[in-house]
């Protein structure tokens, strides 16, 4: 539009009006930005989750099996019946994902408040502690399924030769009925306590100093400082990591398959209900049947999501 | 005390000074404290050293615990990962899905996530972060039905799709507290010197906002890196993530476990090595939000 302008206003052309044609398109953008901005991703994220689930949710009332491209019937309700009177399967993945998550939890979390204080204070090394913590945290959950497996393998593993050498006999580990969970939570403690460190450090630096303080001064010790000080002012940060960590730990699926393959283990030692509901999907093509399995977990995550903000918001009150 | 002794030698005093104002507890503390803490690195550090000692040990000498620590090391599991198994390919692959899908999103991401910042879009910052909560098998099972009817299992354009599902909200998580804590102020005095909305945001806010798209960048790559579930249904044989490539090399008969572990480590250092020179922007990243309330 700078032909309309007479020669020679540069000047007012370089802080005037836009183009008149861009300047309609700019003046609409600019009006709609926040819907212009945000529709893109909204939308793709829409069209892959929406669609997903209201196609799981038909999928969880059919006899889908077999072939994707086979037809399928609906059977209303079967499918969820068949699944929440499984006692065989379904009702000891629900058991495994609780007792996975909740064990891991409480694991990952004390330990996680113990090494965030140890490394509370600045200290000589710090940065080289804070690049192990890191590691463990980046590295890839299949490859570290991998290397626990060579270290906790019966015969040959590092595991059961430390054990040796301090007398005690040697575990099965993964291999192991009974101790194949266990290890399993072991992994994922050592792999994801770093993660809650990181956040409880940065509560607890963002803490203010003068509670603690005023503590001290009236003689206060440090363990009554940290329990009636620290830990209810690092309350809503503690629930907050649990959040991250349990959405995360209810949909383990990366070691849990890298150790013990499909099923979780020839007698599904380790298989929770993603490892459940992936065999289902993947290994056994009963699509159907997974997605009612699907629908049930989905709603595990949302129930115990919403009680924990729920805790959140009495806590920080 | 000090004040109350002047007249003592000056060369005595400070250390009992010293000596006083650090009672018993606080000097065991210290050296528990040192004690603990080079525990936790060990117990981090170990496996992962564990790891890489493996790799460089013949079968024979993995098989032979005697052979722990002391051993003649091989370079022969990387040449037979990197060579046999052809995992150049599987790291191209690696990388490019993982580069793709990031770029894709911080495109899709940054502005989504500014918006929703500035107008407080609440309602729909939840749809996003829906996301992060949904088990990634419930939507396998649909996208695996609708492309592998459009016969496009197996393609790049697929995997990083899928991706880009696990990096976008994300992005919009970090970038969200990223723009929440930087000043209004600056795009308002901006606006009012006849910047547009849009221009302010270009102009001001995105070169502000550089090292917080960082942190969501490095952060979303090493997750899509990383992933492994969505690569195991959607990938194909030209495709094949290295997570996916690794997985592979257990499903025969016997382990190799020498080959197993140069694998399991070259899928693992170059992730290391971001994280080493990033250190900050990943903290920054995971605990972003965090402590908020």
């Amino acid at each position: 539009m700078s032909v309309t302008n007479a020669p020679g206003s540069a000047p007012a052309r370089s802080a005037g009006r836009p183009p008149s044609m861009g300047g309609n398109f700019s003046a609409w953008s600019n009006r709609h930005r926040k819907w212009l901005f945000a529709a893109p991703a909204m939308i793709f994220v829409g069209v892959l989750i929406v669609f997903p689930l209201a196609w799981t949710l038909y999928l969880s009332l059919t006899d889908s099996q077999g072939s994707v491209r086979a037809a399928t019937e609906f059977i209303g309700l079967e499918n969820y019946l068949t699944v929440l009177t499984d006692t065989e399967r379904f009702w000891p993945a629900v058991g495994r994902t609780l007792s996975f998550t909740g064990v891991a939890l409480v694991c990952e979390v004390v330990l996680g408040m113990c090494v965030a204080l140890l490394l509370w204070r600045p200290f000589r090394g710090e940065k080289w502690v804070r690049v192990a913590i890191l590691l463990p945290l980046v590295a890839t959950p299949v490859a570290v399924g991998m290397m626990w497996r060579l270290i906790f393998d019966p015969n040959i593993g590092f595991a059961n030769q430390l054990l040796g050498m301090v007398g005690i006999p040697a575990q099965p580990w993964l291999s192991g009925q009974d101790t194949a969970l266990g290890t399993t939570i072991f992994m994922d403690v050592w792999q994801w306590t770093p993660m809650v460190v990181l956040i409880l450090l940065a509560g607890l630096t963002s803490l203010s100093d003068e509670p603690d303080e005023a503590a001290r001064v009236d003689g206060a010790n440090s363990f009554q400082r940290f329990f009636y000080i620290t830990l209810p002012l690092m309350m809503p940060t503690v629930i907050v990591a649990i959040l991250l960590r349990g959405i995360d730990a209810l949909k383990t699926f990366d070691i849990l398959y890298a150790t013990k393959g499909k099923g979780g283990g020839s007698f599904h030692e380790v298989e929770t209900l993603n490892v459940y509901a992936y065999g289902l999907s993947f290994d056994y093509n009963q699509y159907g049947l997974s997605s009612a399995v699907l629908i049930l977990f989905f709603m595990i995550i949302i129930g115990s999501m919403w009680l924990l903000t729920m805790r959140k918001k009495a806590v920080s009150k | 005390m000090t004040v109350a002794t002047p007249n003592q030698t000056s060369a005595a005093t400070p250390q009992v000074i010293r000596r006083r104002r650090k009672p018993l507890p606080t000097r065991l503390y210290k050296v528990f404290r040192v004690v603990a803490l080079i525990v936790v690195v060990l117990f981090l550090i170990a496996p992962l050293f564990w790891m890489l000692l493996a790799s460089f040990k013949t079968n024979v000498d993995i098989y032979d615990t005697g052979k722990a620590l002391f051993f003649s090391p091989t370079g022969e599991n990387y040449a037979n990962v990197l060579q046999r198994n052809n995992y150049f390919v599987f790291i191209f692959n690696s990388f490019w899905v993982a580069f793709v899908s990031t770029a894709l999103s911080i495109v899709l991401g940054v502005p989504a996530a500014y918006a929703m910042s500035r107008f407080t879009m609440h309602r729909s910052a939840l749809v996003v972060l829906m996301a992060r909560v949904i088990p990634g098998v419930s939507l396998l099972v649909p996208w695996y039905y609708v492309f592998s009817n459009l016969r496009m299992v197996g393609k790049f354009e697929v995997l990083i799709l899928s991706h880009m599902f696990v990096a976008l909200p994300l992005i919009v998580y970090i970038m969200m507290s990223y723009f929440d804590s930087l000043p209004l102020e600056l795009e308002e005095s901006a606006q009012v010197d006849g910047l547009t909305p849009i221009g302010a945001f270009r102009l001001i806010t995105l070169p502000l906002a550089v090292s917080g798209i960082a942190t969501a960048g490095i952060l979303s790559f090493i997750f899509s890196w990383n992933n492994f579930m969505f690569a195991l249904v959607l990938s194909g044989s030209n495709t094949k993530t290295l997570p996916v490539a690794i997985f592979d090399f257990v499903s025969y008969a016997s382990i190799d476990w020498g080959g197993l572990m140069a694998a399991a480590t070259v899928v693992t250092i170059p992730i290391m090595i971001i994280a080493l020179f990033t250190q900050k922007y990943i903290v920054s990243g995971l605990t972003a939000g965090a402590t908020k309330g």
